[in-house]
């Protein structure tokens, strides 16, 4: 079986599969952790939403490479380096202040992203953007709100609100640098150049940060390497939790 | 964050069939953003809303339990505020 997508079509969707694979996951990391009851549940559905969306992303990019695959295949007969998530979805959740400024960085990028993806001349893909874009706003919001009532709360959230950030933003470069593949997919009008995207998440980010009274990091040189497929320890970690079962047991089913 | 020092919310949907606002539940949120998306969260997770209403528990007046034979029992007795002894006309239809 070969691994990587020779359709460049597929290859770009799976690396979104990929992306709220990951996320979706350290999401479930949460239940039964979070801080409060009505909390825990928001955090699943924040997961479930992101699943939800792998499924779809992954299943069309099988289709359009010819059916060979599926997104059990994707998401359960891969290893590391066929994933090609950006770094900062698999970085730990670490505090709740950590989870939730990964995810407005996350749902900053995400949105507008799918916002054009909406326009994609395929169809099929358009229609996954305009529901996921509608998911993601929600998301946008939702950890907006929890940054700004940590930023402007008391000092020791405000404290690790701003460290979350800090340790966080090398990994936001990573998501807006296009590369060969980034560029044909949004050439053939497929796809969406990340680079265009910035402005967008400067604007919904900077409105956040500005509410919480917390400073927006300097754009230090970044971490890259997940698009490429070279990752940091943490996604081993990850898929060893995450394909348990099926590595085990290959083909289970009850 | 102690749940204690968190207000508790009174929430309020409005299903898609167009009826009014019902009672589902309650919940703990710091600040009313908050209890709406927290609702949001809890209470319409499997797509029949169209609107939510939160509302401070504190701002609800109740009646007193220990009242309610002073309150409820004498209308207990009044069957005739029931429509029942009147015939509806055919065209009404259901009522």
């Amino acid at each position: 079986m070969s691994f990587a997508s020779c359709d460049p079509r597929a290859a770009w969707l799976m690396r979104l599969g990929d992306t709220t694979l990951v996320l979706g996951h350290r999401m479930t990391e949460w239940l039964s952790r979070a801080p409060t009851l009505e909390e825990d549940i928001a955090l699943a559905n924040l997961g479930l939403d992101l699943i939800g969306q792998t499924r779809l992303f992954y299943t069309r990019a099988c289709e359009l490479e010819g059916g060979a695959r599926d997104e059990t295949d994707l998401a359960y007969r891969r290893a590391e380096p066929d994933y090609r998530n950006p770094l900062l979805v698999e970085q730990p959740n670490g505090n709740f202040a950590d989870t939730m400024a990964r995810h407005l960085i996350f749902a900053g990028f995400a949105t507008p992203l799918y916002q054009r993806l909406a326009a994609s001349c395929d169809a099929e893909t358009a229609g996954i953007a305009t529901r996921s874009a509608r998911e993601t706003t929600y998301h946008l919001r939702h950890a907006g709100e929890w940054m700004i009532r940590l930023g402007d709360g008391t000092d020791e959230s405000h404290e690790r609100a701003q460290a979350a950030l800090d340790d966080l933003w090398p990994y936001v470069p990573e998501l807006f640098e296009a590369d060969d593949l980034d560029r044909a997919v949004a050439a053939s009008g497929f796809g969406v150049d990340p680079s265009t995207l910035r402005d967008d998440f400067d604007a919904a980010v900077d409105d956040v940060l500005a509410r919480a009274r917390l400073a927006k990091p300097a754009e230090p040189r970044g971490q890259r390497g997940g698009k490429a497929g070279r990752h940091s320890e943490h996604l081993g970690h990850i898929l060893a939790e995450l394909q348990y079962l099926q590595r085990a047991y290959p083909d289970a089913r009850w | 964050m102690t749940e204690t020092a968190t207000p508790l919310w009174e929430v309020f949907v409005r299903p898609r069939n167009g009826l009014a606002h019902r009672h589902v539940g309650s919940l703990h949120a710091h600040d009313a953003m908050m209890a709406l998306q927290a609702a949001r969260d809890v209470y319409t997770r499997r797509g029949e809303t169209l609107s939510i209403w939160v509302v401070p528990s504190s701002a609800i007046v109740a009646s007193d339990p220990a009242e309610k034979d002073m309150m409820f029992e004498p209308t207990a007795t009044k069957i005739y505020r029931h429509p029942t002894f009147y015939d509806v006309p055919d065209d009404v239809g259901h009522m």
